[in-house]
């Protein structure tokens, strides 16, 4: 099982080096990995998504948060939260047919097109991994020119979840 | 808080402005630094013209592996942490094994690592390398200095991460410009970090139920690692041990946290432990695991590993309960105070079926060895070094047959007398760290316990212990083999002796040496060259006037014994498997 792991570290130089390693160094695979800043400057928030099970996963935690630039780990796939990631797809369009086909499926999708070409649209998405998925596999039949996804990012939804530091 | 200058006495406002190598100089002080290992190159020129009138004592080391092993011998030995300071890119990378040997083993190290100047890093430099890339695996935490300001503050956290939690080495990465950088900082007050919090509340719950499994238990058993020592907890656990009656096996890195001259003692557990401790471990029904982390030369086969017990885990690292084997309890904490929470709770007790039992085991199988007459076995050394330090001596060991035997053959009565590298295994470890502990303890008998694999790694230390007149024995256990790896390749590779021996007798065609029987290096002549008193010995009754005459001597020693070419270390139980396979050829 995939889960989503919110890291927040102090904003230092090396920090994401130090994370990257210890998780490949200890045989673990990461799936995406988004950093970002937070309200406070000196944070930044890590969401890591990792598959493996319950050991796994317990293990990569405690590993985390003995790191000494590590302030907090919390495991969000086991919280109430709201996780998204953004897909920008380019997409072939031979005819205005097709191309109003794409036009109708983003809508669906609650997708906009942000860029439309001779040939081309490009379509920016935003939803849980498992939608995005599902959207991509209706654009099998077409030809996908290239692929942006980010990885997953995740927020609490309950007040007393952690956010930032004070 | 560490930008702030000193508020300093009478109408002198003006700060004091000094330089980074001098903060550098001014934080190992404040830190309590006693004595300073290391090797000087281009990038640490600054500091080195600090060190010129510093309060310390200076050791030159050999080579940076040789000074890692020293500072980390001197923390074992001492409980306090070990200091090096070596030069940028190859002075730097040649520290990686020794940080990687104290970071498995948990021992504290501050290593100070030149580096070329800011603005050069990264241009491939003379003498650059990624240290803080190269070394993050194998330290508990590293720093880059970018700014002499951040020195003070920088150097007292990094001795607050390596002497906290479980402890672990520290590299400090000082490009040249920041040694030369003038800086008006002074060491903080205190050390807070906001992401690094070693100290753990004792949860009086775990306190209650982990005392509860105690006085439940028919069969308990102590299974006591590094971190008893480390932990300065032996007092608790013999007072546990004694409370309750319940015998006590350690690992390699917890010997002498448990006397072992005591009756509840089982001696060491795991591939070559004591036939009672792991047959202990696997009857059973609590194990008590205080400070220790279930490697895997303890626990052989995980599935079966004391398949009988309920399994107790008190360690201040988290990750490491449950990691290895699933746990009944883990309790977090520092040992002592945990220890000492649930001895008030802990019911006295008997146990006299299940001590009965163990004591059964431990008159049936003994460690012992064949004796052929006439041949010198190196188990019999090890045996008369006990008998002539009366016990009494620290003992070092490098890695191999030589380290296992010193474990089954000398008695560790006393913790911090037992120093050995037991995570990483790293040969060339034994006469470096012997070094450290030696000028840890000054007035103390440390006999390094070595092979003639181990002994031509990091040789070139011996004359710093020469140079210092330190009253060192080091004794060489000659069996012309890579002596472990040839023993696996008896047991378990059908005899193929693939590059193992050390005599040029008998080689393979394949490691293309003409035939000629001779060893090489002579040993005698070695330590000779070296400035180190020297004898060679090949029978069994001289053995004891060699060592007698060294340790009167007062001086370095070097004691080389031409042992029993094919002896080998039993019990072994095979990596991976149970107890039950354990092979124990003993006549």
């Amino acid at each position: 099982m995939k889960h989503i792991i919110n890291c927040l570290v102090e904003n230092q130089p090396g920090v994401l080096a130090r994370i990257v390693g210890l998780i490949s160094g200890r045989g673990y695979n990461i799936e995406t990995l988004n950093v970002g800043p937070t309200a406070d400057p000196t944070v930044s928030k890590m969401t890591i998504v990792v598959p493996g099970d319950a050991h796994v996963i317990a293990q990569v935690t405690h590993q985390l948060s003995k790191q000494v630039d590590v302030i907090e780990v919390v495991n969000m796939t086991n919280r109430r939260h709201i996780d998204r990631e953004l897909l920008l797809v380019r997409v072939a369009t031979q005819n205005h047919i097709m191309r109003a086909e794409l036009v109708d499926l983003a809508a669906l999708f609650m997708a906009r097109v942000v860029a439309v070409q001779e040939d081309s649209v490009t379509i920016q998405m935003i939803g849980n991994q498992e939608t995005v998925s599902d959207f991509l596999r209706l654009l099998k039949p077409y030809t996908v020119i290239d692929i942006s996804r980010t990885g997953t990012i995740a927020v609490g939804r309950e007040s007393s979840d952690p956010t930032v530091l004070k | 808080m560490s930008k702030t200058p000193p508020t300093g006495t009478g109408h002198d406002s003006a700060p004091t402005m000094k330089s980074g190598a001098q903060c550098v100089i001014d934080g190992l002080v404040h830190a309590g630094c006693e004595v300073l290992f290391g090797y000087p190159g281009g990038a640490v020129l600054d500091i080195f013209n600090c060190l010129y009138d510093a309060p310390f004592r200076f050791i030159l080391a050999r080579h940076e592996q040789g000074a890692v092993h020293m500072a980390d011998g001197y923390a074992r030995a001492t409980g306090k942490p070990g200091c090096c300071l070596v030069t940028s890119g190859p002075g730097a990378t040649n520290t990686v094994t020794g940080l990687a040997t104290a970071h498995m083993d948990g021992i504290p190290l501050i290593c100070l690592t030149g580096q070329v100047a800011l603005n050069m890093i990264g241009n491939d430099a003379f003498q650059e390398a990624d240290v803080i890339g190269i070394t993050r695996p194998v330290t508990k935490h590293n720093f880059l200095v970018r700014d002499a300001d951040d020195l003070p503050d920088i150097l007292a956290k990094a001795f607050y991460i390596a002497t906290t939690g479980k402890p672990g080495p520290v590299v400090i990465d000082l490009p040249k410009n920041v040694q030369k950088q003038k800086t008006a900082a002074v060491p903080p007050e205190t050390v807070s970090m906001r992401a690094y919090h070693p100290d753990v509340p004792i949860n009086p719950a775990e306190i209650e139920q982990f005392a509860e499994m105690i006085n439940q238990a028919e069969r308990p058993l102590l299974y006591v690692g590094g971190g008893a020592i480390a932990g300065d907890a032996p007092q608790r656990i013999a007072e546990l041990a004694h409370r309750a009656n319940i015998p006590v096996c350690t690992t390699l890195m917890g010997l002498g946290a448990f006397p072992e001259d005591d009756p509840l003692s089982l001696r060491m557990v795991g591939m070559h432990g004591s036939v009672a401790a792991n047959y202990a471990v696997d009857h059973c029904d609590l194990l008590i695991s205080a400070g220790a982390r279930f490697d895997d030369r303890v626990t052989g086969k995980i599935s079966t590993f004391a398949s009988r017990a309920k399994i107790v885990h008190i360690d201040i690292d988290r990750s490491s309960i449950g990691k290895s084997v699933q746990t009944d309890l883990g309790v977090q904490g520092y040992l002592d105070p945990v220890l000492t929470a649930v001895l008030p709770l802990v019911k006295p007790a008997e146990h006299a079926a299940w001590l009965e039992q163990v004591n059964r085991w431990k008159s049936r199988f003994p460690f012992a060895y064949p004796t052929p007459e006439g041949v010198l076995m190196p188990q019999y050394v090890i045996e008369q070094i006990y008998e002539v330090s009366q016990g009494r001596a620290l003992i070092t060991t490098d890695v191999g047959q030589n380290q296992m035997w010193a474990t089954q053959f000398f008695r560790y009565t006393r913790p911090r007398s037992f120093i050995s590298s037991g995570g990483l295994g790293t040969m060339g470890f034994g006469l470096p760290a012997s070094i450290g502990v030696q000028i840890g303890r000054p007035d103390e008998q440390v006999i390094c316990i070595t092979g003639d694999g181990g002994a031509q790694m990091n040789f070139q230390e011996l004359v710093v212990a020469v140079e210092h007149n330190l009253p060192l024995v080091v004794v060489i256990l000659n069996n012309g083999y890579l002596g472990m790896v040839r023993q696996w390749q008896e047991l378990f590779y059908g005899k193929r002796y693939a590059g193992v021996m050390l005599s040029q007798h008998g080689r393979l065609p394949n490691e293309g040496i003409d035939e000629n029987p001779v060893y090489l290096p002579d040993f005698v002549k070695l330590a000779e060259a070296h400035g180190a008193k020297t004898c060679r010995i090949t029978r069994p009754d001289e053995v004891a006037p060699a060592l007698r005459q060294a340790l009167e001597e007062r001086t370095t020693w070097v004691i080389e014994c031409i042992v029993a070419p094919e002896a080998n270390v039993f019990p072994i139980i095979p990596p991976g498997q149970h107890v039950d396979e354990m092979i124990n050829r003993t006549v």
